[in-house]
């Protein structure tokens, strides 16, 4: 199958050119093909959120190429990286990250808002993806009305709106307890195996790591090992 | 395309922050209140006076005789021994300065065309009149048939003087309904044809009553200062009483029909130059009620545009406050702008998510100001007695000044929002 992300070479530093010049990824080299569930794991300061960063496109690389989905990622433009955003992937973030005073459903239809989907569509789009993460009960409640787990699996659903490339999860469960993290990583099971998902884990726990097809580790902004799944 | 949502979005943010909101609109409703309420009230005020003005005379001229401007200005004026000596100019006038009925008759025939009719008139002395007992005090105006164009009077009982009753001067008068009400208890029929004795200009002297006015006129209202009721009398007969010719300080001329006032005006100055040239100390002076309302609107327009200025600086320390709260808005949603970078929004969508928020601040306070001043300025109008006439001008200027209040102070958050960086947004704790 095709590499969906291709990184080669990823060098990334801060302050170029400044005394305190500082280079956090030295040369990474990666792929991750279509479908594929995988983790990245390291301890905190080894490099992973830089990684993320550019992984989601919110960021561009010092040196090194950067294929998402077939487009040069870091040769675009502000624009055209908002469009790679917006498009090809959906952020799950570890503090959900939903609008305040916003209720769910209009939280799963921004993206399409942003990708100018009509009303109808976007409407109808959301509805779907609420009941595929079975809170379609839950659609007019406010982001402040409902529970961790719950946030979690709209800010799912919200990832899922413009069927991106790929679901870009940084420490999903990192905030909700075991019991409710499991049910948040069922979720992303099911996309995985149901609707072909591919799936970037960002986490430091190696239990939910091994739970994937192939761990990233990464240490001092390197990849240290690769491996399936035990 | 994002325009509707992002007009909910910022309906949504004002109303989880009424309080607020309401604030930072308080200096966009005061400057919009009350440039409102200034528009509103000039306005009225220019339109209610200047129909009332044109009401009354806008095809007249006055014509009148003031003290000489100084010719300072001319440097030869000064060097000359003759005007030096007379420096101190008279103020008082003397028999030679005032117009004759020679100069006015030459004038009429001058600009037979251009005029409709010379109002002259020459107030006597302010008498006590008498008729059997009864007293009443009146003021005598000669007047001649021009004098009752421009000063119309409704006749009550009786009838106008007759065309020889002004050319032989005959010793008839038109009363005033007050002066009828002292001395014949209000008989107005009764009283045609009697005679009322008056003591003018040291002899007393007998005046048959030919009819009865009732006054009304706007001209009257204005002008009237005492409540001495006027007695008038064939101009001729008037010169008769005062035994010397008739002279003018102040003539009215009613321009012909299709005859510009004002052109009319500048022609007769010129005319009178003609005999006011070697008269060191007046000359002759003509105004129409059109230079007369110019004057007054350019004083009302200096004065609205003076509280004008003051209403614009509320309006712009108003911006300056919305300016602030959006500032204080964009930093207390730093995280939500992270995300929605996340989720795809273009800086273009941010920024306008926020310019739009800050225009519909301005654009809420605006009308509620434009509320406010409206009732505020019709209020103020009604009390000072004029019919309230709202400026549609003003009303436009205010929403378009809210727009652009909300657009130039709404400009610097919004790009500020839509700069972030959105690591440095999502991280933002």
């Amino acid at each position: 199958m095709a590499d969906i992300i291709r990184l080669e070479n990823i060098v990334k530093k801060f302050y170029i050119g400044k005394p305190n010049e500082l280079e956090i990824l030295h040369g990474i080299s990666l792929c991750v093909t279509e479908g594929e569930f995988v983790s990245i794991v390291g301890p905190s300061g080894s490099g992973k959120s830089t990684l993320m960063n550019l992984i989601g496109a919110l960021d561009r690389p010092t040196s090194g190429t950067y294929y998402l989905d077939g487009i040069d990622v870091e040769k675009a433009p502000e624009n055209q990286l908002s469009e790679i955003r917006n498009t090809k992937i959906g952020f799950v973030f570890q503090t959900y990250n939903l609008i305040p005073k916003t209720n769910a459903i209009k939280n799963v239809e921004l993206p399409m808002l942003y990708a100018g989907a009509s009303r109808a569509y976007r409407r109808q789009r959301a509805q779907e993806l609420m009941e595929l993460v079975e809170m379609a009960d839950r659609q007019k409640h406010l982001p402040e009305e409902l529970s961790g787990g719950q946030k979690q699996r709209v800010a799912i659903a919200r990832a899922m709106a413009n069927d991106p490339a790929i679901i870009l999860a940084d420490e999903p469960t990192g905030a909700l307890d075991t019991k409710t993290g499991r049910l948040v990583m069922d979720l992303f099971h099911k996309l995985n195996r149901e609707n072909h998902k591919t799936i970037v884990l960002i986490t430091h726990s190696p239990e939910l790591a091994s739970e994937t097809d192939r761990t990233i580790h990464i240490r001092d902004g390197r990849i240290v090992e690769e491996g399936g799944a035990i | 395309m994002m325009f509707f949502e992002n007009v909910v979005l910022a309906l949504n943010s004002l109303k989880s922050n009424k309080m607020r909101a309401l604030l930072t609109m308080l200096g966009i409703i005061i400057g919009i209140g009350s440039v409102i309420a200034i528009f509103t009230v000039g306005n009225s005020v220019t339109l209610s006076v200047s129909t009332n003005l044109q009401d009354v005379g806008a095809n007249d001229v006055f014509v009148s005789v003031v003290e000489r401007k100084d010719d300072e200005a001319d440097p030869n004026a000064a060097m000359d021994g003759l005007k030096f000596g007379s420096q101190d100019k008279r103020e008082e006038m003397d028999d030679d300065d005032y117009m004759t009925v020679d100069m006015v008759k030459d004038l009429c025939s001058q600009y037979e065309d251009e005029i409709h009719a010379v109002s002259l008139s020459q107030n006597l002395d302010t008498v006590d009149v008498a008729y059997q007992g009864e007293e009443s005090s009146v003021t005598i105006i000669g007047a001649n048939v021009g004098y009752f164009i421009p000063n119309s009077i409704e006749m009550t009982s009786g009838t106008m003087f007759s065309a020889s009753d002004f050319s032989e001067g005959r010793m008839v008068c038109l009363v005033e309904e007050s002066t009828v009400d002292d001395l014949f208890d209000g008989d107005y029929e009764g009283c045609i044809g009697k005679e009322l004795e008056m003591l003018v200009e040291d002899q007393t002297v007998r005046f048959t009553i030919a009819g009865v006015y009732h006054t009304e006129s706007q001209y009257a209202m204005m002008f009237s200062f005492g409540r001495s009721s006027s007695l008038y009398i064939p101009i001729n007969a008037a010169a008769r009483v005062k035994r010397s010719p008739l002279s003018f300080s102040t003539i009215e001329v009613v321009s012909a029909v299709g005859v510009d006032p004002g052109d009319l005006s500048k022609k007769i100055t010129r005319f009178f130059d003609r005999y006011y040239a070697s008269n060191n100390d007046f000359e002759i002076s003509a105004y129409t009620f059109t230079s007369l309302v110019n004057m007054l609107d350019s004083i009302l327009n200096t004065v609205t545009s003076a509280i004008s200025l003051i209403a614009a600086i509320a309006l712009v320390v108003g911006g300056i406050g919305v300016m602030n709260i959006m500032l204080v808005s964009v930093t207390e949603r730093t995280r939500e702008i992270g995300t929605r970078k996340a989720l795809g929004a273009k800086n273009s969508s941010i920024r306008a998510q926020f310019l739009v928020e800050a225009i519909i601040i301005c654009l809420i306070g605006g009308f509620i100001g434009l509320v406010l001043g409206v009732v505020g300025g019709m209020a103020l109008t009604n009390y000072m007695g004029y019919p309230a006439a709202p400026s549609l001008g003003g009303i436009m200027i205010s929403i378009g000044f809210s727009v652009s209040i909300g657009l130039i102070f709404g400009y610097f958050p919004a790009n500020k929002a839509a700069k972030m960086n959105p690591i440095d947004a999502l991280r933002y704790e």
